[in-house]
């Protein structure tokens, strides 16, 4: 009765829940109440796959460190046709310059020009504008140049879980046997 | 009816993105680049680029230079005893490319992941954002700076000159009509072009209104779409925008 009520109570703050809800923040809700963490995880599994199970319109996804319900993307195009279409693609340029961030970050724009060829000035902008990719910091060489990294708002962009997620890519795991490492 | 020829070049995302392009399109092999014959394409697809008055990033000659310099020291003979073992001329080259390409299939992959508003939507999109309240038929697809440029000719075409009164004196400024927009677009969801340049008394404040239209978009604080099957001009609240001012 007791894993019943709790998989209610979770359910429903996930509902409510405008971003994706955080393990930390669930625990902080619920811990004092006297859940345990163990029986929490559990629970959030079993709500997860029960969701996977019904095969029904969405899903309870894990996103950028949280749980958020997401429709499935076979209904993508009943969606669309229900709302106006807004969202901007992201283009090509932009695509290959968030991969480089993505695999290697923290990464500075030098080293992102000098795997694309072309300067990423502009991209590197509308990236941050779009909030996809964030400064880290300074990287410790002459000149300091600033470093990039993704965002908690790219993990919610391309439905990853955090970053270890990422698609594994062949060509990129067959480099790092090549090269060496990075400078 | 007059026919129109439209010749259609493959983009290309910078000078190894074509390099990249002419491998495979000649099936050569990258560890084994015949060097003369691929530098001597790329060449020729410059000057095809430059005639159609492409913009040339300068990192296509840089490239070109390059692939010239390593032609120049695959003609020169190799003294075997110099050096037990020389280094292949092209073999920067070839590491720069695998890179790159590696690069490009993770953006791919990246790419073909389920994207939020793409394949994958959450929850709350408002009753204002469905196209049936828009009332309206067709795609509504987003328009830059020229389409709005358009839009504007048309609006200040159709007044009449007795439309169009100029009072004296009258301070606006583009700070002012951005927050009056801003407030105004924030009430409504989204207006059409028409609806707001309705508002506007004189040319001078229509001028601002446009002005503070492009500094929102600019801004992202409004997007501006347009049906493909009609031609009116939408614009969206967007939120309170970001500073862009470095």
């Amino acid at each position: 009765m007791l894993t019943n009520n709790l998989k209610n109570i979770l359910e429903s703050i996930i509902f409510a829940s405008e971003s994706p809800l955080s393990l930390d923040k669930i625990y902080a809700l619920l811990v004092p109440e006297g859940f345990d963490k163990k029986e929490i995880s559990r629970a959030l599994r079993e709500l997860k796959e029960e969701y996977r199970l019904r095969q029904g319109g969405f899903l309870l996804a894990e996103v950028a460190g949280g749980f958020q319900f997401r429709t499935r993307p076979e209904y993508a195009t009943w969606i669309k046709k229900m709302r106006s279409a807004r969202s901007s693609p992201i283009t090509q340029a932009a695509l290959e310059t968030l991969a480089i961030i993505a695999y290697r970050q923290p990464v500075i724009k030098m080293e992102i020009d000098k795997i694309r060829g072309v300067d990423s000035g502009g991209v590197i902008r509308s990236l941050m504008e779009r909030r996809l990719i964030r400064i880290l910091g300074r990287k410790d060489v002459p000149g300091r140049p600033i470093m990039y990294g993704t965002t908690k708002h790219f993990l919610e962009m391309f439905n990853l879980k955090d970053l270890s997620e990422l698609p594994t890519v062949k060509e990129l795991k067959d480099l790092e046997g090549h090269e060496g490492s990075p400078k | 009816m007059t026919m129109q020829y439209e010749v259609r070049l493959p983009v290309f995302e910078g000078p190894l993105d074509l390099l990249l392009y002419l491998i495979r399109k000649n099936e050569l092999d990258i560890y084994n680049i015949p060097v003369s014959e691929i530098t001597e394409q790329y060449l020729k697809y410059i000057e095809l680029m430059k005639s159609l008055n492409l913009d040339l990033a300068g990192e296509y000659l840089v490239l070109a230079a390059t692939l010239l310099h390593i032609k120049s020291r695959m003609l020169l003979p190799h003294y075997e005893d110099e050096e037990d073992e020389e280094e292949d001329p092209r073999e920067e080259l070839v590491q720069q490319l695998l890179t790159y390409q590696a690069f490009r299939e993770a953006a791919r992959a990246l790419d073909s992941r389920p994207r939020l508003e793409r394949e994958v939507f959450t929850r709350g999109f408002k009753e204002s954002e469905t196209k049936e309240n828009q009332g309206e038929l067709g795609d509504w697809v987003e328009i830059g700076l020229f389409e709005l440029l358009d839009a504007f000719q048309r609006v200040l075409h159709r007044l009449k000159p007795g439309e169009i009164m100029e009072i004296e004196g009258e301070t606006i400024t583009l700070a002012q009509k951005i927050a009056e927009l801003g407030e105004t677009l924030k009430k409504f969801g989204s207006l059409t072009f028409e609806e707001l340049f309705s508002g506007p008394r004189s040319r001078r404040e229509m001028i601002y209104m446009f002005l503070a239209i492009l500094e929102m978009m600019r801004r992202k604080m409004v997007s501006a779409y347009q049906l493909t099957t009609f031609s009116s001009i939408r614009l969206f609240y967007e939120g309170e925008g970001i500073d862009v001012n470095e």
